[in-house]
């Protein structure tokens, strides 16, 4: 029996690899514009305007705030209220970039302001530009105390795509679920999904560890 | 737009969106308590000297934070079962969240013990203390102290994916939120109603954290060093 079940999984191969592109995509898509719009919120959440810091930490707060489930759903059922059509796709990234951009932006910010005043006003000094500074300056810095969250909030990622399975998008999460109904063994199926999901996530994780590792030390903390 | 908002039919709902929300309140809580006994376990396993028990449990962190929430309430949901272990919905799912909170907790733990100077620990050597009586004694009362704050961002972290559980029927908050959604057509009646409760809890625990960091005189936000 058990035989005839891996047969019959090894049948829906094609599905699970279209299940698996569809994961990556997803997670590949938002990461790359989450990570540029973070960073650019995270910039302006530290540049001295006030207006725009609260502006910025309050939608903040309402993304961490809420279930991410809940979020997709407000922006796949939502937004077609206000004229913006959306197939499921499209809500799938909007909802995984705006979730990834606000943890980045707050991960950036926590970068930015531990860098020391002195290294800005020397960089002043030197009459560098806004930008230079910002560029030349303080983001290689600021860079040591982002990167090792910035890998772990990645994974974070991954993770939460498998969630957009709900609206009907068809990940890796979504072909377990419609395998489970013709090969009815849950554990096997699923064991098999999460082998999927480890095989991507995994090296993610031991690179931020090895990250915050290799960063600790830069800075001469000992390791305990 | 949104002009045919309809607030009357959210106020017809509210009886059944408190339903929810007490739902996922209870659910949550005692879910918690169940990562905490998981985190526990986890934790004094991964400071064991036997090297078994320490591969043991840092596989099962692994593998809980390598795979998907979603993926792991699936694999009980479907895979129970399958064991002969036919439960209700809403076991599964407070099953599926302390096996996946516990391993976070685990970790929280850890770095809690971690994080007492050496030095503490071989003063209560040099006092002819034992292994238990520096634990009980020495390391986990201070390792408790700044453990809460990471617990309570964990409980955060818990009570948004209970909304996970919605997907297995059970009908907790989000769910409330669908059935306005399917019943009468309303999604944004329905979903903008739930988003605002679970922002409430949000703020409460968010309040939580940052007043216990204070009363148990942390700095409020840890250093990101």
């Amino acid at each position: 029996m058990i035989w005839q079940q891996l047969q019959s999984l090894a049948g829906s191969y094609p599905l699970a690899l279209r299940g698996l592109g569809m994961t990556v995509m997803l997670s590949a898509i938002s990461l790359v514009l989450g990570t540029l719009l973070g960073f650019g919120l995270g910039i302006l959440r530290t540049g001295g305007n006030r207006l725009i810091s609260a502006v910025i930490g309050a939608w903040v707060d309402l993304i961490r705030g809420t279930p991410f489930l809940v979020q997709i759903f407000l922006i796949f059922f939502i937004l077609p209220e206000f004229g913006i059509e959306l197939d499921a796709f499209t809500a799938g990234i909007i909802a995984l970039t705006n979730l990834a951009a606000c943890f980045i932006c707050e991960i950036v910010a926590a970068g930015i302001r531990s860098v020391p005043t002195g290294q800005v006003e020397a960089a002043l000094a030197s009459g560098l530009s806004r930008w230079q500074r910002m560029r030349q300056v303080v983001l290689p810095q600021a860079m040591r105390i982002v990167l090792p969250p910035l890998v772990g909030q990645y994974v974070l990622l991954i993770k939460d795509s498998s969630v957009v399975s709900a609206i009907g998008l068809t990940d890796l999460t979504r072909v377990g679920w419609l395998v489970v109904q013709r090969v009815p063994n849950g554990l096997l199926v699923f064991f098999l999904v999460g082998v999927g999901y480890f095989i991507v996530c995994y090296p993610l994780i031991m690179l931020a560890r090895r990250l915050e590792r290799r960063m600790g030390a830069a800075h001469g903390e000992v390791q305990l | 737009m949104l002009e045919n908002f309809s607030f009357r039919t959210i106020i017809e709902y509210l009886p059944l969106f408190g339903q929810g929300l007490i739902t996922t309140v209870w659910l949550s809580a005692l879910s918690f308590a169940g990562a905490l006994a998981v985190g526990i376990v986890l934790a004094a396993m991964n400071l064991q000297r036997g090297r078994l028990f320490r591969i043991a449990a840092k596989a099962y962190i692994d593998a809980v934070r390598a795979t998907p929430l979603l993926a792991q309430l699936y694999f009980l949901y479907f895979g129970l079962p399958r064991l002969g272990l036919v439960l209700p919905e809403l076991v599964v799912g407070i099953i599926a969240l302390s096996l996946n909170s516990g391993a976070y907790v685990a970790e929280i733990i850890r770095a809690g013990i971690l994080s007492i100077p050496r030095g503490q620990v071989e003063a209560g050597v040099a006092s002819g203390m034992t292994y238990v009586q520096r634990m009980r004694l020495v390391i986990l009362p201070q390792a408790f102290k700044v453990t809460i704050p990471p617990l309570l961002g964990q409980a955060i972290v818990l009570v948004k994916d209970s909304a996970l559980l919605s997907l297995i029927s059970v009908s907790e908050l989000t769910r409330a939120g669908q059935l306005l959604a399917s019943d009468r057509f309303m999604p944004a009646e329905g979903f903008i109603t739930i988003a605002a409760f679970y922002l409430l809890l949000y703020y409460g625990l968010k309040g939580l954290a940052a007043l216990s960091s204070r009363w148990l005189g942390l700095q409020p936000a840890r250093s990101s060093t």
